[in-house]
């Protein structure tokens, strides 16, 4: 029934049109010198509801929907897009896509659609959260509050919110192709704050992907989550000033992967690579990385934030080896860049919402284990930084040097981890960085699912994952100077 | 579906049968347009017109949001009955509701922030073509582009409440970028510049654009690591912007009141250097931040934040300020279908007397810093840690440009340290600063 995801009729009669009005649309978009075109329909309800306090005082729900129209003549795309689904929107809509191809108007040539759909289901849901009814969202918010000031009495506010999305989408393109997807997605975000005398700090932590409401209540991950941030909090009440200059840095399990990200995913996209804007650029076959280092974008695992059943071009998302054994193997790819520069289709094609054009971007992109015990590599440091949990993370494609802050971070000394320092920037260069890998765990481990990648002012759900690796040398931004 | 007063009254009205005491609508509405030129070819070329629609429904002290890009009579009615519903499920907040209705803007000023003029779009594909050929001649190592974009929006909001506020206005906005590619021993730099302004003619020429773009970009070849010290800091317009923008956040009265900010408790206090003078200011003609009345209908208004290193100031609206017991300053900011926060309108630092070149002059051994990345700023504890891009100051010049590097304090710090405040002072966005010597921090590198 709902799980029919692939039953096109569905899509279509959802989104209130016809196979032949599609085609019909598809016909004035596709003029003489356009090479490609497709409408990409979305209808999303999202809710989300929120703490602080202890007061669950705030929810929202919205709907949106809308169509995007695209054409593409060459390297050109031309975009359209409303917030009405109607023929006369779609067709004023066509009008200005096609105007890049500057083609005089009139009907294009384009084959009957035929319905397909996606081969697999990675993210069955029977009941989307945002169908479960608000309070029982409330009640665990509640129990989050609890949970929080019972960990310790130096918890001193706790806010946290949940957050959910219900996507249908469907894309129908020049080839007559029309697959349709639904995409769930929440998130639970806490952050504490510890206050001792006079000094406050805070921990935040979360976890979710593209799964029901009870997915939170399973193997105890609100707990998990709400103890965490606690926990957090209160550590960081006791950390040092953190060190500057260059250290050997080990990143533990988990969420650090946000340094593959940075480091190297985005200088992998296809786009940049084919303007040759990317400090990775024409490197494929080249060493970027120690042998150790085997880094994947996999956008097929069940279940997670990064996750999809088809890209925003209706393209199965895949497994592309971007690094194998510490040597380039290749781009993430979206249609026009994969045939732009004659690669493969990976699957990488997202946007934000119909408001966006798709452009390659990451999945979930995570180092395969080694097989180093995690032991013996804090044991193998003489003086280092051990660094666990991260903020967000930034980079510059061109010259390559990326960022990202560690949130909970420890000196390690004489293969000891001792005591917790204040967050810290750690700065680097990603076609280096990775070559001073010296030891993989054996520990892969993907992050909790709350990850949101920005790139060119889009948003999309992004997955990262690391075994703890050894970095001999990376340069720590903290205020101590040795 | 026009939203007008008899739309808002309607939907207000409706909600009021469902049992809500007080409601809010917000609606936007409005056209867009982009186009991005790269290498003298047109890249992409983007169009839309856009609406919204929000309603904020209060049920004594339970409140919820709701918001809809669907006019059609059904789905308005869905959204009054799921927002009245989902009220239902929230937890009473005895601070919450609408302002009081005698504080409601009763005045509608023109702050001339709507530039009727339509730009085609062969007239932006010129413009950015221009700009980005400009950009490209200022140096032969300039030879690859991320491109030039020309973007336009110009819309209509609206606002109104159950206490028979109703105003609207509309804006519009127009930019220029160039992100030109220097290459040199096969090694890449990019960097960029932009203008932005109300109305067109406010934009910077794409010729000057383009040239500033080129020059700050080749001047960033051959950036290398500096080695880790304790140095002054010197912030240009830009990045003064960026560090103004984190005081910006932590006078956030909804940083105060959850205890989220270094600066609770702080008012009266002296927070900040002597020469430190920092105006939110709602009503700037023309402004980029500037607007009418506030998300709540309040009237906005000039705010000292900082009066010569004192916290005068935090920006609130009426939710933030009940918390801290104090009255709205005018600052509500709204997302469509959401509750109120607070935010900043014109938020600026007072400039100072010394020019630039003076304020570099004046270090004999430190850091001009022209970009930051990265997030490694904590407000509850002040603590900073960021990437950096800029040049090595060598005896009062700058000396070679440097990369790969970080710069850590404490925004507490920070402010206090600053020893002195330019006279460059340009609204280029709703967060503005002159250039910022911060006596010292601590970089990071090899």
């Amino acid at each position: 029934m709902e799980n029919e995801k692939g039953a096109k009729k569905e899509y279509l009669e959802e989104f209130g049109i016809t196979s032949r009005e599609v085609q019909a649309v598809m016909g004035k978009v596709k003029v003489r010198d356009v090479d490609y075109a497709d409408l990409y329909f979305e209808h999303t309800v999202a809710e989300s509801v929120s703490m602080e306090e202890s007061l669950v005082k705030r929810a929202s729900k919205s709907i949106s929907q809308g169509v995007g129209v695209r054409a593409t003549a060459g390297e050109k795309t031309g975009y359209a897009y409303s917030d009405e689904i109607s023929v006369r929107q779609l067709e004023q809509a066509a009008d200005t896509a096609r105007y890049i191809a500057r083609s005089p108007a009139g009907e294009g040539q384009v084959p009957a659609i035929s319905v397909g759909r996606p081969s697999r289901d990675l993210y069955p849901v029977g009941q989307p959260a945002t169908e479960v009814a608000t309070k029982e969202k409330v009640s665990l918010l509640q129990k989050i509050d609890a949970l929080a000031r019972a960990y310790d009495p130096r918890i001193k506010n706790v806010m946290a919110s949940f957050s959910t999305e219900y996507k249908m989408v469907m894309v129908a393109n020049s080839q007559g192709e029309l697959v349709g997807d639904l995409q769930p997605l929440s998130r639970l975000q806490i952050t504490c704050i510890a206050e001792e005398k006079g000094q406050r700090q805070m921990g935040s932590y979360g976890g979710g992907g593209r799964a029901e409401f009870g997915f939170f209540f399973e193997e105890g991950r609100w707990e998990h989550y709400t103890q965490e941030a606690a926990r957090q909090a209160i550590l960081n009440l006791s950390a040092g000033d953190a060190p500057a200059g260059p250290m050997t840095v080990v990143l533990g399990a988990g969420w650090p992967g946000i340094l593959l990200h940075e480091a190297i995913g985005h200088g992998l996209e296809a786009d940049f690579n084919r303007k040759k804007t990317s400090a990775f650029s024409d490197r494929v076959g080249q060493r970027v990385a120690s042998e150790l280092c085997t880094i994947v974008d996999d956008g097929t695992l069940p279940f997670r934030r990064g996750s999809l059943n088809v890209d925003d071009e209706g393209t199965p998302t895949s497994r592309t080896v971007l690094i194998e054994g510490g040597i380039l193997r290749g781009y993430i790819t979206d249609k026009l860049n994969a045939r732009l520069m004659g690669i493969p289709l990976t699957g990488n094609g997202r946007r934000e919402s119909f408001q966006c054009i798709p452009m390659p971007r990451m999945t979930n992109t995570f180092m395969l284990p080694g097989q180093s015990d995690p032991h013996d590599i804090i044991r193998s440091v003489k003086h280092g930084l051990y660094a666990v949990s991260f903020g967000g993370g930034q980079v510059d494609i061109t010259n390559g040097k990326f960022v990202f802050s560690t949130s909970e971070a420890y000196l390690i000394e004489d293969g000891k981890v001792t005591r917790p320092v204040k967050g810290a920037t750690l700065i680097g260069s990603g076609p280096e960085i990775l070559k001073k890998v010296s030891l993989v765990g054996n520990d892969m481990r993907l992050d909790e699912g709350i990850g949101t990648c920005g790139k060119d002012g889009q948003s999309v759900p992004v997955g990262v994952g690391l075994p703890t690796i050894k970095v001999d040398e990376i340069t720590v931004g903290g205020t101590q100077v040795a | 579906m026009r939203i007008d007063q008899n739309f808002t009254e309607e939907l207000i009205a409706r909600a009021k049968r469902k049992g809500a005491n007080a409601v809010d609508v917000v609606a936007v509405e409005g056209d867009s347009a982009s186009v991005q030129v790269r290498l003298s070819a047109v890249d992409k070329l983007s169009k839309a017109q856009e609406k919204r629609l929000g309603l904020r429904v209060y049920f004594g002290g339970r409140s919820a949001g709701g918001s809809t890009s669907d006019f059609s009579p059904p789905a308005v009615d869905e959204l009054v009955a799921t927002t009245c519903a989902l009220a239902e499920a929230i937890v009473e907040d005895p601070d919450s509701g609408l302002p009081e209705s005698a504080s409601l803007a009763a005045e509608r000023p023109d702050l001339d922030l709507y530039d009727s003029s339509a730009v085609s779009m062969d007239q932006m594909i010129d413009r950015a073509t221009r700009a980005e050929r400009a950009a490209l001649e200022v140096d032969p190592r300039l030879k690859n582009s991320e491109g030039a974009e020309f973007g336009s929006f110009a819309g209509r909001m609206v606002f109104a409440n159950s206490h028979r506020f109703y105003g609207e206005f509309q804006s519009s906005n127009f930019s220029c970028s160039v992100s030109p590619i220097a290459i040199e021993n096969g090694l890449m730099q990019r960097d960029y510049w932009y203008s932005v302004g109300r109305k067109v003619s406010q934009l910077n020429a794409p010729e000057a654009i383009g040239r500033e773009a080129g020059h700050r970009t080749v001047r960033r070849l051959g950036a290398r690591k500096v080695a880790t010290c304790r140095v002054p800091i010197v912030f240009d317009p830009e990045m003064a912007g960026s560090f103004l923008g984190n005081l910006c956040s932590a006078v956030n009265g909804y940083a105060i009141y959850k205890g989220a900010s270094y600066l609770i408790g702080r008012l009266g206090e002296k927070i900040a250097a002597d020469n430190i003078t920092i105006v939110d200011d709602g009503r700037i003609s023309g402004g980029l931040g500037s607007k009418p009345f506030d998300g709540e209908g309040l009237p906005t208004r000039k705010t000292m934040v900082v009066e010569r290193g004192i916290l005068k100031s935090y920006l609130l609206d009426t939710y933030a300020g009940r918390k801290l017991r104090l009255s709205s300053t005018g600052n509500a900011s709204r997302s469509v279908g959401e509750a109120s926060s607070a935010g900043a309108t014109n938020f600026y630092l007072a400039p100072g007397s010394a020019t630039p070149d003076q304020i570099i002059g004046s270090v004999k051994r430190g850091l001009y810093v022209t970009e930051l990345i990265g997030f490694g700023i904590n407000l509850v504890t002040g603590d900073y840690s960021r990437g950096a891009v800029g040049f090595w100051i060598e005896n009062g010049e700058l000396a070679y440009p440097v990369e790969e590097i970080t710069i850590a304090g404490n925004l507490k710090d920070m402010w206090l340290g600053v020893e002195t405040v330019g006279n460059d002072l340009v609204f280029r966005g709703r967060v503005a600063s002159p250039t910022v010597k911060i006596a010292e921090m601590t970089v990071g590198g090899d």
